[in-house]
């Protein structure tokens, strides 16, 4: 068993790895979903490369507290210039978004081509990520001679990241529910709802920066989307709909690992293409009970 | 009707002034709300009903005006006073069942980290029962019908025990069940000494249904017990359409932004 | 790093300069299609923007990618038609189910949106990196549609992107009314019998070659941004749907100049981001600059309209005190005009001297004295002040403390073909609601603002 653990240690840490990103960008998703934000979590998952880029060239380090500042930071604006597009500039909203995560990404990308050399970062990790080299990059406690190795540290990223969404949802589950049930009534209850507005996208940009190793910019849309979105058709409460995300992202990390195993094909791109086909399956299949109910009712009547 | 200074109106509006984008709404709409009373908010489409009791609520912006509730500022009176949105603002895909909609009405009194209590419950049950909703607690909203659906709004409303109530069209496209079951409800609150204030749209029942009317279009154009204020005078002004002079040089204002050119005077 | 040293480089501008001899045949060719697609992309985009689809370009673009891998894995072959081909029918499907999800199931359009734009990238992805680790010939080049590179278009490319353009921008001017109708009101154009059906799909299909042609040249990832960025600029400079759209068209082509400058100085930097980040930028200079509606002109009027008030209503003040004197005289001290309208000295001294410099008040031993013109725009001011307040009282039924505010800010605005209105609506013009009299109209009392 041991020798077993040892031969599989990478494969396993970067199983882990994608469950944790998988999961907590479902989690978090659940509430894009719910409140019809889709599209700003796109956004912020773009721009996130920016502030990753400029915490990168500003601090020469690639700590985890200065890359989750810059992401957040940028995160927030993002949420914020586009919302101010809208309502100075006359904007419809998601034109306000299109705009700013276009430029925030096109100037990241432009500043890694500048900086090639300085950066550890290139297109290619901006596009996929690079979950397969996760394993690679370690935290060693002590001196590097004969220090402990404590595991990869895009890992201990996302699981503090992940510990965050957990507690968040965990601790202000109510207020969450009831904004995003019904904006204007949790106002009415005296609930400040801009304050849950920015939290939630100071969430998004947490989970997009802590996944970026693993999965990079763009892929990660489809981990915060597509699971909630299956779970959104079969949830009956909000609980229930956290919990099938989560499933759902599970199940897209184990498939979509075995499938990029068999092609040999990006791990980050097979996880996200799994859980769209996941969300097709469970579409297809409510259409055809749905299907069968109506013929069932055909046949009542007749 | 006065009101000693001991017990301030439930509602009082002083110079509500609101508008979408320049086009003005509401301008310069002042009442007072007498206590225990059933009040419909009566008036045409558009004539900015809805968007009084929003502005009221503090859920769209007032260019202008104050509104207390017994006299303070809403931030200091939330509790008591519960909101019932209209229907069709609502996403009844939403994944939730009835009785946590209902409990929604408790999230104002409850910490941050805190679950509802043991009593949290047994309010929300009561509502519910109230509102013969009771065999309907663990469904998903998505398959009430809509007079259901409205029902499970108000229980949300009564869970939260307050003394107003402001109420978005609760009649609107509800069945006769529900009907009923709405004007209990009010029968039951005003024994209890509540105040309701209703947007209404249907002028046969309104005389039948509430004590008191507010005919607004545009502006406030009578206000008071049904049966002074219900008469056709009243009807033909509030139904004979706006004021075009006082609509187009509103609309002029705002488009000018004189009125901010003011403030800075 | 390359990229960088090279901008360094001294010969940077002989290389440019060679580029506006048009030494390099094929370098004007790059300029001459990116001129061509910017323009495109940025008219028909204009149309989505209006159809408040501003995102459908987005996913569109991305939903193009697996139809690309996909044709290349068929036929081995990095033809531009076969890439085309394979494209165009990847974003129809994406079109189709963007369309199609939102009607069927609970999901709503914004995560149809975002769900078909990440699974079709992730597709595409999947398939690329799996083509990368094949061993197959023509693969290299590939991964340049993500992120646009001008400077590997091929002639052929270039000449498909051509050939598309002109197509997109004729249907366009063909079919402009009918788009515009259907923009601008859907319920309308049903009702005269449109097929609204049919000119949508026609729309829908130029987005989706707009979008597959640029790819070559933006990148996927940043297509959005070609198509939305020139109409949202554009539409601060008129209100004209035909000017915008030659503006915005415009907008598309001078950011395309200013990329394939940059990528053609320097071959390794991607032309995608550069074009976005001109876009950009011509965006907030808009934004900034443009007349009417941009931000600085706005504050400027604001201003202008605050000293408008300002004085007028000092005017007004000024007539008050006559009245008070029983129109004995018109002159008045600082401190009299103080006590009726609290502001500072040094800004009441102001707006005098602005007043004094259009002849309307002038200095005399007890301070400041109306002339005969400021007396007259006085009253005038003062009239339509007093008959908007009866008209609110007489009309609205507002009681005299209500409506003071109120006229206070429609007298400025009331034009004398309004105040005739109101003359005629009300029953009396002698005196106001709070009894003061209402100064009559003089004979020469035109629109003297």
């Amino acid at each position: 068993m041991t020798t077993f653990i040892q031969d599989h240690l990478s494969d396993l840490w970067i199983l882990a790895t994608a469950s944790l990103v998988a999961i907590s960008c479902a989690l978090v998703g659940v509430f894009l979903i719910l409140r019809r934000q889709s599209l700003m979590g796109d956004a912020i998952s773009h721009s996130v490369l920016l502030g990753i880029v400029l915490a990168f060239m500003l601090s020469g380090t690639r700590d985890l507290p200065v890359l989750l500042g810059g992401a957040v930071l940028i995160g927030l604006v993002t949420a914020w210039l586009s919302d101010s597009l809208h309502k100075v500039g006359n904007l419809q909203k998601d034109a306000g978004i299109g705009i700013v995560f276009t430029l925030f990404f096109a100037i990241g990308v432009i500043l890694i081509s500048l900086y090639a050399g300085q950066i550890d970062l290139d297109q290619e990790c901006v596009l996929y990520g690079e979950i397969a080299f996760v394993p690679f990059d370690t935290i060693i406690w002590g001196d590097m001679e004969n220090g402990i190795d404590l595991g990869p540290r895009a890992f201990w990223s996302i699981a503090i990241v992940f510990a965050l969404v957990l507690a968040s949802i965990w601790i202000a589950f109510g207020r969450l529910q009831t904004v995003s049930f019904h904006p204007s009534l949790a106002a009415s209850l005296g609930i400040n709802v801009l304050f849950w507005h920015y939290f939630l996208m100071t969430l998004v940009s947490l989970t997009t920066v802590a996944s970026f190793d693993a999965v990079g910019a763009i892929l990660v849309v489809a981990l915060l989307v597509i699971p909630a979105a299956s779970a959104y058709l079969l949830a009956k409460s909000l609980k229930n709909m956290l919990w099938l995300a989560a499933l759902y992202a599970e199940v897209a990390v184990l498939t979509g690992y075995a499938l990029a195993v068999w092609l040999d094909s990006s791990i980050s791109a097979s996880i996200a293409v799994c859980a769209g086909l996941l969300l097709f399956l469970t579409v297809v299949g409510l259409q055809i009970h749905k299907l069968r109910l109506q013929k069932r009712a055909v046949k009542t009547l007749a | 009707m006065k009101n000693t200074p001991l017990s301030p109106a439930p509602v009082a509006v002083r110079n509500l002034n609101m508008r979408y984008h320049h086009k003005p709404v509401l301008t310069d709409v002042s009442f007072e709300i007498p206590a225990g009373k059933t009040v419909a908010i009566v008036g045409p489409n558009g004539a900015g009903k809805s968007t009084l009791l929003k502005g009221m609520m503090g859920l769209l912006p007032l260019m202008e005006g104050e509104v207390r509730f017994f006299g303070e500022p809403l931030a200091q009176k939330r509790l008591v006073t519960a909101y019932v949105p209209q229907r069709e603002e609502v996403d009844w895909d939403f994944p939730i069942d009835v009785m946590d909609v209902v409990l929604m009405g408790r999230h104002g009194q409850l910490r941050l980290w805190q679950r509802p209590s043991r009593e949290d419950i047994a309010i929300a049950e009561q509502a519910l029962k109230d509102l013969h909703m009771w065999e309907f607690r663990d469904r998903q909203i998505s398959q009430l019908s809509g007079g259901q659906q409205q029902r499970v709004f108000l229980a949300r409303a009564l869970a939260q025990q307050a003394s107003l109530y402001l109420m978005d069209e609760p009649f609107a496209g509800v069945d006769v069940a529900t009907e009923k079951a709405i004007i209990e409800l009010f029968k039951q609150l005003k024994a209890q000494g509540k105040t309701i204030v209703c947007v209404h749209h249907d002028l046969n029942t309104v005389g039948e249904y509430f004590d008191w009317i507010l005919f607004v279009n545009a502006r406030l154009v009578a206000a008071g017990p049904v049966k002074e204020v219900l008469t056709q005078e009243n009807l033909h002004k509030t139904y004979g359409g706006r004021l075009s002079l006082l609509n187009e040089l509103t609309e002029a204002m705002y488009r000018s932004r004189l009125n901010q050119a003011h403030e800075h005077d | 790093m390359q990229d960088f040293t090279l901008l360094n480089q001294p010969d940077v501008w002989e290389l440019w300069l060679s580029f506006w001899r048009f030494e390099d045949i094929n370098a004007l060719w790059v300029l001459m299609g990116s001129l061509l697609l910017g323009m495109g992309a940025a008219v028909i985009g204009s149309f989505a923007f209006l159809r408040k689809r501003s995102l459908i370009g987005d996913a569109l673009a991305h939903a193009a990618l697996p139809g690309v891998m996909t044709a290349f894995l068929l036929f081995h072959s990095r033809d531009p038609w076969i890439m085309f081909s394979g494209a165009l029918a990847s974003s129809f499907i994406g079109f189709f189910i963007i369309d199609w999800l939102p009607k069927h199931t609970k999901i709503k359009p914004d995560a149809a949106l975002a769900i078909t734009l990440s699974f079709f990238f992730a597709l595409g992805l999947m398939l690329l990196s799996y083509i990368q680790g094949l061993e197959v010939e023509n693969k290299s080049g590939l991964d340049k549609i993500l992120f646009g590179q001008a400077a590997a278009m091929t002639q052929d490319d270039i000449r498909l992107l051509a050939y598309v353009t002109v197509f997109i921008l004729l249907v366009v001017t063909l079919f402009f009314h009918k788009f515009r109708l259907i923009a601008f009101n859907r319920l309308y154009a049903q009702s005269l019998g449109i097929n609204i059906a049919f000119y949508e799909l026609v729309l829908a299909l130029l987005i989706v070659m707009a979008v597959v042609v640029g790819l070559q040249l933006v990148g996927v990832v940043l297509m959005a941004a070609v198509l939305l960025t020139p109409m949202a600029a554009a539409r601060l400079w008129s209100d004209n749907l035909k000017t915008i759209l030659l503006i915005a068209g415009l907008l598309g082509a001078l950011s395309a100049l200013i990329s394939t400058q940059i990528s053609y100085l320097a071959p390794a930097m991607p032309t995608g981001p550069w074009m976005v980040v001109s876009l950009a930028i011509l965006f907030v200079a808009s934004l900034l600059f443009a007349p009417q509606k941009g931000l600085l002109q706005r504050a400027w009027q604001q201003r202008r309209l605050r000293h408008k008030v300002a004085e007028e209503n000092l005017l007004r003040t000024l007539y008050k005190l006559c009245e008070r004197g029983d129109f004995h005289t018109r002159s008045f001290s600082l401190a009299e005009i103080q006590a009726l309208r609290a502001m500072p000295v040094s800004r009441l001294q102001i707006h005098l001297q602005r007043l004094a410099k259009n002849g309307l008040v002038s200095h005399c031993p007890q301070g400041w004295c109306l002339t005969d013109a400021g007396f007259e725009q006085a009253s005038l001011l003062t009239r339509r002040h007093r008959l908007w307040e009866s008209y609110l009282n007489e009309r609205a039924d507002l009681t005299p403390e209500q409506i003071h505010l109120q006229a206070e800010r429609i007298e400025h605005i009331l034009t004398d073909e309004q105040s005739r209105q109101i003359e005629a609506e009300l029953s009396s013009t002698q005196t106001d609601p709070h009894g003061q009299p209402i100064p009559a109209a003089t004979a020469k009392s035109g629109d003297a603002r």
